[in-house]
């Protein structure tokens, strides 16, 4: 049981990250390499927010979406904008931009080299009060479950289901599930495509920014936190199957118990490599991912 | 027209090779004109993993020579410090060993904070006849005669008090010793097992996971079902943070469930927010909270030099050890010839912050002052217990060294 509960907690972190990755990539075929960065900026947002605002850590889930949303929005409109379909490149460039974001953090954006330096920012390690009321455990159904862990866990479900009303009760969620389905159609038919990338890319972001937040309670905040991020989400988008709100929660879901009970039973080596098996065999009998969005 | 341009190609890249020597060249003249300073190395990385510690041992070094220098220097000669970075990568340490050693020419290296770094450095400075000057506390079995081993802690004098002080004092016979994996968890899990074998506890689980590693969930439901009643860490580096802040959220509590640490210094509690480590043991020789004159100086005088918030810890002062008991036995050798050093190392004694600490002439590694500290509210540790006398060194523990029967001596280690 409470490998269980230690699953749905990794995955509810894998749901949280992979999600945005899958929205950035399922609307635009971009491969968002700086996904990490987003996460890591979520992360020292709190940081900041913690120590100089004196804001709690649930203030900062919506502010750490809008700092997140606002970085997305700028890499999009100066960078990825102007390489779509083109995606060797938006590799390597949002990979550099990876790279410059973390540098910055380290340089204090730029004001580290005119002696300017801001608490919170530089290479150090970072951490994050976390409220009292989140740092203990509950007994539930026999089982120890970590009260962190369990808003973790709602946190993410609550965010599922925002994406979900957002993707497919909205009038932008429609245009942009038309636009990941056939592109030039849905230009065609008058639908702002440029627009709908823009506030897909922002919005994924913003749902990393989130991430960011809940991760920083549990471990360091430093300059390259963000990175291993991406290659786990990644997994689960893939394995979920690309541009499907449903197949990314599945695969979040399954690769977090995977990963919980392989470690529990063995170690969490283990755990990480029965998961890359898993993906595998997964890509090997449905190449789509688990499930597949029907376009003709 | 191809041939021309091969031609043209040929004589600007001799040109560019003359002009990229020149600096080289100049440099060497440089170094004549400075032959009233002996240039020192000092090598701990400024950037990367691990710089948060080594970024302090790099100051603290460089206090230690000013510190030497204001006193006129060693054999009546400045020391000149030439700083290196290599950012937290084994690779870049072997290079950078390199070109102190062989470029720059230096008698001796300060440097390394972890094992990996220090087996890079090693072959440089045994090939090249140089002298490392090591700090950090590690897993023993090595017994190189050109790595001082001053200030730097081995097995024994981490977990011989330790151990049976759990025992004794907490009443707990359960252990279960999680770390990271590489060399030098391991290496304590092995010495670990050697002393629990002889005073009867029992170790109810030996697990690592891979350094940096922060998903600590299932390690921690892993120990709370094993029945262990109590934790002894080897965790290494940003895992410690997740590592503490998983057992805090699973709700354990360090009155019931205590745990000892081997690597958990004032930086880490620093880091990870003291609240989160509160009531956790550490075992290491020197804590900022030691109650000696010498270390009253040390810490205001780092303070002095590094920023009033800034914390002292253990592999800082084995760094101090280290350059202040290099100078010691070079004033004693009349050299600085790295044999000469080692030569005369042995039997050295120096008041430091900790108290006495004497290098051991056989394997050159440091009588140390074993001490147990105890995390409270701001993050420094309460002295729980002590030795009265430093305690002998011996890498090779783990394979039954005792201070009668020696593995590593001046000959080199003989298993």
């Amino acid at each position: 049981m409470e490998t269980f509960v230690i699953g749905l907690s990794i995955a509810s972190i894998l749901f949280m990250v992979a999600l945005g990755l899958a929205i950035i990539y399922g609307t635009m075929n971009v491969i968002n390499l700086a996904h990490g960065e987003m996460v890591m900026i979520g992360a020292y947002t709190t940081v900041l927010a913690t120590k100089h605002l004196g804001l709690n850590i649930y203030l900062c889930l919506p502010l750490a979406f809008l700092v997140t949303a606002t970085f997305g929005l700028i890499i999009e409109r100066t960078v990825v904008r102007r390489l779509y379909g083109r995606l060797l490149d938006t590799l390597l460039a949002t990979w550099g931009i990876a790279l410059i974001l973390q540098q910055l953090i380290r340089i204090h954006f730029g004001l580290g080299l005119f002696g300017i330096e801001i608490d919170g920012l530089g290479s150090d390690l970072q951490n994050v009060p976390v409220p009292a009321e989140l740092q203990q455990a509950i007994q539930l159904f026999g089982a120890n479950i970590p009260v962190y862990r369990a808003f973790v866990f709602v946190t993410a479900l609550a965010l599922g289901a925002i994406t979900w009303l957002v993707m497919y009760k909205t009038r932008f969620g429609s245009q942009l599930r038309a636009v990941s389905v056939a592109r030039n159609t849905a230009a065609a038919c008058g639908i702002n495509d440029k627009r709908v990338n823009m506030l897909a890319f922002a919005y994924g972001s913003g749902l990393a920014g989130i991430a960011g937040v809940l991760v920083s309670g549990f471990k360091t905040v430093s300059p390259d936190m963000g990175t291993p991020y991406v290659v786990d989400a990644f997994l689960v988008v893939v394995a979920g199957g690309v541009g499907h709100l449903l197949g990314t929660f599945a695969s979040a879901g399954i690769l977090g118990e995977v990963q919980s009970f392989v470690a529990t039973w063995a170690n969490d080596v283990y755990g990480r490599t029965v998961l890359f098996a898993v993906v595998i065999f997964i890509l090997l009998f449905k190449p789509q991912g688990l499930f597949v969005t029907k376009s003709r | 027209m191809k041939n021309h341009d091969r031609r043209t190609f040929l004589k600007a890249s001799g040109l560019t090779a003359i002009g990229l020597a020149a600096p080289s060249i100049l440099r060497l003249g440089d170094k004549a004109w400075a032959a009233d300073e002996i240039p020192v190395g000092i090598m701990y990385s400024l950037t990367g993993t691990t710089a948060i510690v080594e970024k302090s041992m790099n100051q603290c070094a460089q206090m230690a020579i000013d510190e030497i220098n204001a006193k006129g220097g060693v054999l009546g000669r400045k020391l000149r410090a030439i700083v290196e970075d290599p950012a937290s990568e084994p690779r870049i340490y072997s290079e950078k060993a390199r070109k102190l050693t062989i470029e720059d020419q230096v008698p001796v290296i300060f440097g390394c904070y972890t094992t990996a770094s220090r087996k890079a450095v090693l072959p440089v400075v045994e090939r090249r006849k140089g002298l490392l000057v090591w700090p950090t506390w590690y897993e023993g079995e090595e017994c190189s005669k050109n790595v001082l081993y001053a200030g730097s802690a081995v097995p024994n004098q981490q977990l011989e008090n330790s151990l049976p002080w759990l025992q004794k004092s907490l009443g707990k016979n359960k252990v279960f010793i999680v770390g990271s994996d590489y060399a030098f968890p391991r290496g304590m899990a092995k010495t670990s097992k050697t002393i629990c074998e002889k005073i009867g506890m029992q170790v109810v689980g030996d697990e690592y996971l891979p350094l940096g590693h922060t998903e600590w969930a299932s390690m921690v439901s892993k120990i709370g079902s094993s029945g262990a009643d109590v934790i002894f860490s080897n965790v290494v580096g940003d895992s410690i943070v997740a590592f503490y802040r998983e057992l805090r959220n699973q709700g354990y509590d360090f009155d019931k469930l205590p745990l000892c640490a081997s690597t958990t210094t004032e930086v880490e509690i620093k880091a990870m927010g003291p609240e989160y480590a509160l009531g956790s043991y550490v075992s290491l020789p020197y804590f900022q909270t030691v109650d000696t004159p010498q270390n009253k100086v040390f810490v205001e005088a780092f303070k002095a030099y590094a920023g009033a918030d800034a914390v002292t810890h253990a592999a800082m002062e084995a760094v101090y050890i280290g350059v202040n008991m290099w100078a010691m036995a070079a004033e004693k050798a009349g050299d600085l010839a790295p044999d000469a050093i080692v030569a005369n190392a042995g039997g050295l004694s120096f008041d430091a912050p900790q108290g006495k600490v004497t290098i051991d002439p056989d394997n050159l590694h440091s009588y140390l002052t074993p001490r147990i500290g105890k995390t409270r509210a701001d993050g420094l540790l309460d002295i729980v217990d002590q030795y009265a006398e430093p305690l002998v060194p011996l890498p090779y523990s783990s394979v039954g060294e005792t201070a009668d029967k020696r593995v590593c001596t001046t000959s080199g280690a003989t298993l």
